[in-house]
């Protein structure tokens, strides 16, 4: 989607704003949000990428003057939504529906650091062909889904150069829709300065991206 | 689905107490939500918090704990300590260049959003810097979760198309010998920058090193302390 959040190249958004000996949260109900969306994702109702695109959703006026973890709520309710773990109803009357049933067990405390070593890995053990070779030359293509991508608009219809295989990855494109994961091999892909933004930059200096094999073609 | 989520996207900036006009189409679901839903986000978290627990989707204490985990068990004290161990062991940082994940599990720093590590190196010649342009990916078990400046649309968009110009802002001046690299994360893989040995620090332990490593030096947007410094 060619959405505010991707940024990427944009300009006037003003300086960069360091803020010394910053806490980890500035409020505590930020640290709630946090956890709820970690104890949440642990029922694997949903995925990262559907997380991203539930956030992606919000509409471009208030993404932009929302806080970060407001859109973490608002992602997290959205998300619960989709997957009928809540109805609109409770959101708004806080309580359960009369006659639902319990879901349990949740993340317990004892869990959570089982929870937390194992991580959610994006790798998956298939045999996808690469597409592409380290040290190939590359075009991204120039594509505009109105759905969830991670090929950011600055970096499309551009050519680079594979630095790295990654290996097999879930590609999000097609499993923030819940359309399944199609993993497919990941590179790192780098872009001359120049390619990008033309030849006020740098031509020293470059910009790597982790591109999957869907958003490449031979250059 | 796509509707009930939209709808209430649509209505989450107003609920939130954002000044945001409501779409036409939703005016009046949008006045109904504001009425429903408490305006203050301490209030609103609290009552999702209370749903889910009487819902048996969370349980307190798992989010107590992982309160605690966010600001106690994970943050730039691990990232330094691998720092400082690829600074004083040569085998150690050839093994975290080549893999990452191995040489990050070997001193416990594994978990959520640090499955799939790359560390980069800077050195007199390259200067790493790393951004997530699409959204906020950072490592979290090295570097804890990101601070807000990382996460803004001003370090966001312009890190990938003026490095020079924000890395100057941000108190790093290169060289025009420097070459600059950008990773922009925008897959599964977090990036840590190895920061570039500070001179006069030969002899030093590996506690005494670690100390010179700020958060900045592993995100490359700064570098590490000379020694006597202080962040």
């Amino acid at each position: 989607m060619n959405g505010v959040h991707d940024v990427g190249g944009m300009q006037d958004f003003g300086p960069i704003r360091p803020e010394p000996n910053e806490p980890v949260f500035h409020a505590t109900w930020e640290g709630r949000v946090m956890a709820m969306n970690m104890a949440v994702a642990a029922w694997r109702k949903f995925a990262t990428d559907n997380r991203r695109y539930a956030r992606e959703l919000i509409p471009p006026a208030q993404q932009l003057v929302m806080s970060y973890y407001e859109k973490w709520y608002a992602g997290l309710v959205a998300n619960m939504l989709d997957a009928k773990m809540v109805t609109r109803d409770e959101i708004e009357s806080g309580k359960p529906a009369p006659g639902t049933p319990r879901l349990t067990p949740p993340l317990s405390a004892a869990g959570v650091p089982a929870f937390w070593e194992k991580g959610a890995p994006k790798t998956r053990d298939v045999d996808a062909k690469a597409r592409f070779r380290v040290g190939q030359r590359v075009r991204t293509l120039n594509i505009n889904p109105p759905t969830h991508t991670r090929l950011p608009r600055y970096a499309r219809d551009k050519a680079g150069i594979v630095e790295r295989d990654h290996g097999v990855y879930v590609f999000p494109d097609t499993n923030a829709l819940s359309l399944g994961e199609k993993p497919q091999h990941l590179y790192s892909v780098r872009f001359g300065a120049r390619e990008l933004w033309g030849d006020a930059a740098s031509a020293r200096d470059s910009v790597f991206l982790d591109l999957w094999d869907d958003y490449l073609e031979p250059a | 689905m796509q509707t009930t989520r939209r709808d209430f996207l649509a209505t989450a900036g107003a609920a939130a107490g954002v000044a945001a006009a409501p779409s036409t189409a939703h005016a009046d679901e949008a006045d109904h939500d504001r009425q429903a839903v408490p305006s203050d986000p301490t209030l609103r978290v609290k009552a999702l918090e209370s749903l889910l627990v009487e819902k048996g989707l969370v349980d307190r204490a798992a989010l107590d704990a992982l309160v605690d985990l966010f600001e106690h068990k994970i943050g730039p004290r691990n990232g330094a300590r691998v720092v400082a161990r690829a600074w004083a062991d040569p085998d150690y940082k050839r093994r975290l260049l080549a893999d990452a994940n191995g040489a990050i599990a070997e001193l416990g720093y594994t978990g959520q959003q640090g499955e799939h590590m790359v560390v980069v190196e800077n050195t007199p010649g390259v200067h790493n810097v790393v951004v997530c342009t699409l959204c906020s990916c950072y490592p979290w078990p090295t570097l804890g979760l990101p601070p807000v400046w990382y996460k803004s649309a001003a370090y966001r968009s312009r890190a990938v198309i003026d490095p020079r110009g924000v890395l100057k802002e941000l108190g790093v001046e290169l060289s025009e010998d420097v070459e600059v690299r950008v990773w922009d994360s925008t897959a599964e893989i977090r990036y840590l920058v190895l920061p570039e040995r500070p001179a006069g620090t030969e002899g030093m332990t590996e506690d005494a090193l670690a100390a010179l490593v700020t958060r900045d030096s592993m995100i490359g947007t700064g570098h590490a302390l000379a020694p006597g410094a202080r962040a």
